[in-house]
């Protein structure tokens, strides 16, 4: 039997599989780390009982992360003779309700639904949206909607057809294709993809080894996890196609040990491929032979970097080393090795299967392909989003994730994590490609991408980053380990409003000196959100240390809460009993006020004081207490 | 051997083939600051990023312990950009160094003196902040040595000697980040690890963190 024969014997009974589910009514619930978080696996156990209760016949799955994280739990449900709709936030109550209405009778509770699926008379699609139509979806196209736990659901949607292809391919020609395709790599570099395979490929040394890197660290970021725990077959078919091409038999996914559902999905796959005879020796009948290690990393950032990442896997302590020689010629144990993260080896089988001309018509020129990222912070729409390279930043912002939460001001994305850069109004317009953020100071890093608004303090985010690579820093270079350091505290003093406005000069020069003279790629982008923030966002420093002023009232040293008098009530208190430092005492004209010696700055009064008031705000710089009989405070204690 | 012409600092040279710039500039008496750079290891440490050069055709300096030599290059060490690295690298060891020279056993013999001899820096600071704030204890548990990590300058050399040379292992790199230090596994007193005192460590040591006892006293 060839290869292909083998390959379609194994696809047919899947899809027969799968046509059979489609006869019944078949719920999904989105059960990734994200879901979870929300409610999910209450809600999966809700429609279990339901179900049983009414004796329903119906396909109750697991399934990963469709990306509309603002709308978790997310629910499918395909009924045959109705359009596939996707609801969310589902409750115990609205599921029980769509037991009751839409799997018993046939009422699909369009009120609960966010979209229709597939195009129909009754209900809007996702195309429907505005973020519907800017997105085009590669590599997340079927995450939450089928079961990652389940081999069939991926061979039926033409899983592992490009691994069947390649296998009747010369080597040489799969790393031609990649090339043709100019995909670059989704770490954060951009490098092209298929140069470091073929350099891989020529390189002398036996065995070779690929590397899939799942060590996703950045603060905010979820976009592997969701991958990985959504769609793990998709990836684990990439890298046996990145074996092929190299000629490796032995492959690692260096994944976290944080992420337990994904490594527990990515066994589960594992297993599952071997089954089929997709992995192990002779894979789908050929001369080939590959395997898969999960080696689940202990969680340091700077594992995330590849020559420490090698470290790691050979048991030495994390810790960069210089390159060049470059893991292609001299990687794992001194073997040529091939290192790509998840979204890079997610693209491969699609590559394959539609061509590399069919990949270099989406996206831009020279970054071709979608950007997947994780949009979080101040936007309406937060979830995983993937768009053409190429979307604009306010395309992104306001289409796809439907502009600021309570009509606040936006006032920055920060872009690609600790790595990256914070790029203010005027940037709106850039596309987001390798080259632009580059350019601009930014970085595409792994794909996080955090809005902030009027509340944000710029001096605060590039302090928040530098602490996060500052702690995370490996220590074993000079300007990594102290340069940092002496940033850091700096960035600390400026916050609490003892910074000089020759900190500023020190603080440029040491971040430019950080970038250009640390070891590895950590220390030379740490001070992107520093030189970034410095660059678009120097009178927010300004007004630090010369008014002793945080413009965005979030410096906890340089603000103040107080009651205004004319906005209290005599009829509320709950302001009292929020505060847990008893602060706040009631006047004699029963209004609210603060004692400034005992406010802590927890901000839960002003979270309590009710809407139709709003009597707690904020100012900055802070008010100087006037000392009346605090000089003989704490005798009474003795 | 054979051989290849580079340029330093508009003098030629011939130097070995395949060698490190380092390695052929310092045989061509040619001095370029460094600490952690061994000629023994196979993969340079690069970790004290003091050795930076410049080389034409290279869009940034690079540092020269790591980059081999090639007929026709042309370096230059002194450079504006070369001479930024170099100070604020050098700057930020002394942050995190105690630097009472006069009180130290290696005044004069220090190889931190000597980068601020040949490079006209000054060996206090004027610019960056002391992050040395809280001195860490002093380890004279051997008969032989001290140990004073307040002084090291993180260039393993003690650790290269310990592991390569005579085979023992009783140190290496603890913990991460800016609190990454030489010290024995568990941070026990040298005394209560494997160390066998041989010393060997200590005479590698080019700053004052390991001393031999009768130069303290």
């Amino acid at each position: 039997m060839s290869i292909s024969d083998k390959y379609h014997a194994i696809r047919f009974a899947a899809v027969e599989k799968i046509e059979k589910i489609k006869e019944k009514p078949h719920v999904l619930v989105g059960t990734a780390t994200c879901g979870r978080a929300a409610g999910a696996l209450t809600i999966l156990d809700v429609f279990r009982e339901e179900a049983d209760k009414h004796q329903l016949d119906v396909i109750i799955d697991e399934v990963g992360c469709m990306g509309y994280c603002y709308a978790e739990p997310l629910v499918v449900i395909a009924k045959p003779g109705f359009p596939a709709l996707c609801y969310g936030p589902v409750d115990e109550g609205t599921a029980r309700r769509l037991v009751a209405d839409f799997l018993v009778n046939d009422d699909p509770c369009y009120d609960f639904a966010i979209a229709a699926l597939e195009p129909n008379d009754e209900f809007p699609t996702f195309e429907d949206f505005p973020r519907g139509v800017i997105e085009k979806k590669i590599i997340l196209a079927d995450c939450g909607l089928i079961d990652p736990d389940d081999i069939d659901h991926y061979l039926a949607r033409d899983g592992y057809a490009a691994l069947a292809k390649v296998l009747e391919m010369e080597p040489y020609a799969v790393i031609e294709e990649i090339k043709s395709a100019k995909l670059r790599g989704r770490g954060g570099a951009g490098f092209p993809t298929g140069v470091k395979w073929e350099r891989c490929f020529q390189a002398e040394g036996s065995p070779k080894y690929v590397i899939c890197n799942a060590d996703e660290g950045d603060p905010g970021a979820f976009m592997d996890r969701a991958i990985l725990e959504s769609n793990p077959h998709q990836l684990i078919e990439g890298l046996i196609i990145a074996a092929y091409a190299i000629q490796a038999s032995t492959g690692y996914i260096y994944v976290r040990a944080e992420y337990p559902l994904a490594v527990a999905r990515l066994r589960n796959a594992i297993s599952q491929a071997r089954e089929k005879g997709l992995l192990g020796d002779n894979i789908l009948g050929s001369d080939f032979s590959f395997d898969v290690i999960i080696f689940q990393g202990s969680g340091a950032f700077v594992c995330g970097e590849e020559t420490a990442l090698i470290k790691s896997i050979e048991g030495k302590p994390g810790v960069p080393d210089h390159r060049p020689p470059y893991p292609a010629t001299c990687g794992l144990y001194g073997k040529p090795t091939v290192i790509n993260n998840v979204k890079t080896l997610s693209y491969v089988p699609h590559i394959l299967r539609k061509g590399a001309d069919w990949f270099r018509s989406i996206g831009t020129e020279n970054s071709p392909g979608t950007a997947v990222f994780a949009l979080a912070g101040k936007v309406v729409g937060t979830g995983l989003v993937e768009v053409p390279m190429g979307t604009t930043i306010r395309e992104l912002v306001y289409d796809v994730g439907s502009g600021i939460k309570d009509d606040k001001m936006f006032k920055a994305v920060q872009i690609g994590g600790p790595s990256g850069g914070c790029l203010p109004e005027s940037s709106l317009d850039l596309p987001i490609d390798f080259d632009s953020l580059q350019e601009a100071g930014a970085m595409m890093g792994s794909g996080g991408l955090v809005v902030l608004d009027e509340d944000d303090c710029m001096v605060e985010i590039a302090r928040f980053f530098l602490d996060f690579t500052q702690k995370e820093s490996c220590g074993k270079c000079t300007f990594c380990r102290l340069g940092t350091k002496q940033m850091l505290d700096i960035l600390t003093d400026i916050t609490q409003g003892k910074g000089s406005l020759e900190d500023l000069n020190i603080l440029q020069d040491l971040a430019e000196d950080i970038k250009m003279g640390s070891l590895c790629s950590l220390g030379k982008t740490a001070p992107n959100p520093v030189l970034t923030t410095l660059k678009y966002f120097r009178d927010e420093y300004e007004a630090h240390i010369n008014e002793g002023r945080c413009p965005a009232l979030m410096c906890k040293d340089l603000i103040t809460y107080i009651i205004i008098p004319e906005k209290c009530s005599k009829l509320c208190d709950v302001c009292i009993g929020s505060c847990p430092t008893e602060a706040i005492y009631t006047r004699p004209d029963m209004l609210k006020a603060i004692h400034l010696d005992k406010c802590v700055k927890c901000n839960n009064c002003m979270v309590a004081c009710p809407p139709q008031y709003k009597a707690v705000i904020k100012v900055s710089p802070p008010i100087v207490e006037e000392k009346e009989e605090t000089v003989e405070g704490g005798k009474e204690d003795e | 051997m054979s051989k290849v012409n580079i340029t330093i600092d508009g003098q030629q040279y011939q130097v070995p083939a395949g060698e490190k710039l380092l390695w052929a500039a310092l045989d061509c008496g040619v001095y370029i600051p460094h600490l952690c750079a061994n000629k023994d290891k196979e993969r340079p440490d690069a970790s004290c990023r003091l050795c930076f050069v410049e080389i034409e055709g290279f869009d940034a300096p690079v540092t020269s312990c790591t980059q081999e030599v090639f007929e026709g290059m042309v370096v230059k060490t002194r450079t504006a950009r070369v001479d930024r690295l170099v100070q604020t690298a050098f700057e930020l060891l002394l942050s995190n160094h105690k630097l009472r020279c006069g009180k130290c056993p290696q005044n004069r013999q220090c190889e931190l003196q000597k980068i601020s001899r040949e490079r006209k820096l000054k060996l206090k600071l004027t610019r960056l902040r002391p992050l040395l704030t809280e001195e860490k204890a002093v380890d004279d548990s051997t008969d032989v040595f001290i140990y004073d990590p307040n002084r090291c300058v993180l260039c393993g050399q003690c650790i290269w000697v310990d592991h390569k040379v005579v085979e023992v292992g009783a140190i290496g790199f603890i913990n991460r980040g800016f609190k990454r230090k030489m010290g024995t596994f568990g941070d026990v007193p040298l005394a209560e690890s494997r160390c066998t005192q041989c010393g060997e460590c200590v005479k590698v040591c080019p700053v004052g963190a390991l001393v031999f006892k009768e130069k303290t006293e």
